[in-house]
């Protein structure tokens, strides 16, 4: 590990040049020059770039509607004038799946947002409190907890006013309300125990001693130090999202057709399982793609963040 | 970084702690009790102390005699609950530390009184380079600008004696040696020029040449800018080359203060008399080791009469009904045993 000092030694000659001394190094930055030299950091950031770009422009990847239906194809196979085929309605498997990006990547990336931040703050804030305050969220947690996601969300979906189904962005927007309401209180116990397990140390209360507010105490010493579990079990949740998302998509309670997602067509694709499964491969392709390059940027996050992996 | 504590404070000239007659600190008549779900524990019980201007106190005990609370204490870092001061004063330059609103006793921490802490592996933070982490102290508490607080820290990380500071400001706790790294605990601590600096046993994750370095160190340090030292340990042997007084603690109490080179001379409690003769000594060799024998009391059940008195040698019937409060038996010597002035000759 101390090959980096090493290396790095002689690039800031030791002149008296202040300046080049002066550059910031701060936790992010540190983080980023990691990254930079990590090859898995380019293949995930392209993948996402790439999966990015179909969510905001499908049209860049293909020229066919998503919704054109020819049913004298249905289920059609690979290669007979389409690239994946043709799904149980005549629709183009391969422009469903450009098309189920926005959806798929919006509710993964929302919920993921969603749950790290509630469940971040929460967590931090029980777990540096402790005592009565602790106790309070806590148990406001285990409530949300013990609801069974399907249970809770089809409640919560049905309740909702129609207003949420006026439009594209509304109808993502509710799915992900339901998840990440239903899925904060995991991310906030890993993070109070991540924060319990971190506040206890030496440098925590030597940041004390030498005058560290309560708020710097948690922006430099404790948050840093307990962000690595959250940042890995938050990029493997963000595949469980948007399988959460397909089964609430299957049981009719999620996005609904005309809404194109990944979720939806790997669903509609189980009627035709044995005959013809390139309907559900080529959605949950796309699909495990998506996870695998988020897990692996997370991963690449992760080790960045932690000095002692440089 | 030569300026003694005194030229930086007038030069601030903002600052509401002047000490008196180089009175530092006034620790008075202190208790502190832990409650627990078994009970209450008394770490301290009625400890009284001062500190001047330049001076080094070594406090001086088994582990669990209340040496660490005693530092937590005056730093204010104890966590209360379960800890409680019911009574007592710790008086910073004439100030009630514990009767200062928290934020204003927050800002004391660091300009004013400062603390090293035993393990300097553990009391760096791993996630960010050393150099950031002492140009925080800077940031923070002066509002330095970055690359202004860096420089700072670079100089104060040759002052303490890291070689290749300029190259090495940016590297983390991890690539430092031990010895290193107490050296930049050290560094951050004296940052902002303290008055009370506190070290908590700063040399006992070291090994034995180490520890003579860190201790030089310090002692350099708390000539050149005049700081009053407190120096936990247990380590007789680093005291009587860095303390000016001791305090002896057993047991939550003051057992015996005074004169490092008197109190060494001849121990005037059996206690530290009993600590003195169990130093291994090269010309008994063969010899058993004269050891206390027993252990320290537990807290909840501190015994009657004398706390040490289960333990030691000369315990009359006296010793197990009262408690012998610290009295001078000689100017500047303090010492808690009814037969003082029979252990001194002894």
């Amino acid at each position: 590990m101390t090959e980096q000092a090493i290396v790095e030694a002689p690039s800031d000659h030791p002149s008296d040049d202040a300046g080049e001394v002066g550059e910031e190094r701060s936790l992010a930055s540190d983080a980023w020059a990691a990254m930079r030299r990590n090859p898995m950091f380019w293949i995930s950031a392209t993948m996402i770039a790439i999966f990015l770009l179909m969510a905001i422009w499908p049209s860049l990847f293909t020229n066919t509607s998503p919704t054109e239906a020819v049913l004298s194809e249905s289920r059609a196979l690979p290669g007979d004038g389409t690239w994946c085929g043709r799904d149980i309605q005549g629709y183009d498997i391969y422009a469903r799946c450009i098309y189920g990006a926005r959806a798929s990547i919006l509710v993964g990336v929302l919920c993921t947002t969603g749950t790290v931040l509630i469940g971040g703050i929460i967590g931090v804030m029980s777990g540096y409190s402790g005592g009565w305050g602790d106790a309070v969220l806590s148990r406001i947690g285990d409530v949300f907890f013990a609801i069974p996601l399907l249970l809770g969300a089809i409640i919560f979906l049905v309740s909702l006013p129609d207003f949420f189904n006026d439009n594209y962005f509304l109808i993502v927007l509710k799915v992900v309300l339901a998840l990440v309401i239903l899925g904060w209180p995991s991310l906030a116990r890993l993070m109070r125990s991540s924060v319990i397990q971190v506040k206890p140390n030496d440098y925590v209360q030597a940041a004390r001693a030498l005058g560290a507010s309560p708020g710097r105490i948690v922006r430099s010493h404790v948050l840093p130090n307990s962000l690595a579990p959250i940042i890995v079990v938050a990029t493997i949740n963000l595949g469980a999202y948007i399988a959460a998302e397909a089964t609430l998509s299957f049981l009719g309670i999620g996005l609904q057709p005309p809404a194109i997602s990944w979720g939806i067509d790997i669903s509609s694709a189980i009627v035709g399982l044995r005959t013809t499964p390139h309907m559900l491969f080529f959605p949950s392709l796309f699909l495990s793609l998506a996870v695998l390059a988020f897990i692996m940027l997370g991963d690449v996050v992760r080790d960045a963040l932690d000095p002692k992996n440089r | 970084m030569t300026t003694t504590s005194d030229t930086t404070r007038t030069a601030e000239g903002n600052t509401p702690y002047v000490p008196e007659d180089g009175l530092l600190l006034e620790v008075e008549d202190l208790y502190v009790e832990f409650h627990t779900h078994d009970g209450v524990a008394t770490a301290i019980n009625g400890v009284s102390f001062d500190l001047h201007q330049g001076e080094s106190l070594a406090i001086l005990g088994e582990s669990g005699s209340g040496k660490s609370v005693t530092a937590q204490a005056i730093m204010g870092i104890l966590d209360m609950p379960p800890a409680v001061i019911p009574q007592g004063h710790i008086r910073y330059c004439g100030q009630d530390l514990l009767s200062m609103p928290s934020e204003q006793r927050r800002k004391t921490r660091g300009p004013e009184v400062s603390m090293i802490f035993q393990d300097a592996l553990s009391s760096l933070n791993p996630v960010f380079p050393v150099g950031w982490q002492i140009a925080e102290m800077f940031r923070t508490h002066r509002g330095v600008n970055k690359s202004d607080a860096l420089e700072q820290s670079i100089s104060l990380m040759e002052r303490v004696s890291i070689p290749a500071a300029r190259e090495r400001v940016k590297a983390y706790p991890h690539q430092f040696s031990g010895g290193m790294r107490q050296r930049i605990m050290i560094a951050m601590a004296i940052a902002l020029d303290p008055a009370v600096l506190i070290a908590d046993e700063p040399t006992t994750a070291l090994d034995v040449t180490v520890q003579a370095q860190i201790m030089g160190l310090l002692q350099e340090l708390q000539e050149e800018r005049q700081m009053g030292l407190i120096l936990i340990t247990h380590d007789l042997g680093v005291v009587a080359d860095v303390a000016d007084r001791i305090a002896v603690m057993y047991a939550g109490r003051l057992v015996e203060k005074g004169d490092v080179h008197e109190l060494y001379g001849g121990p005037s409690h059996p206690y530290t008399r009993g600590l003195l003769e169990s130093i291994p000594r090269l010309d008994q060799k063969g010899q058993t080791l004269s050891a206390i024998g027993g252990l320290p009391p537990n807290l909840m059940h501190i015994p009657a009469g004398c706390p040490f008195n289960p333990r030691c040698r000369m315990a009359q019937d006296v010793c197990r009904q009262d408690r012998p409060e610290l009295r001078e038996i000689a100017p500047g010597r303090f010492s808690a045993c009814h037969f003082a002035e029979e252990v001194i000759d002894a």
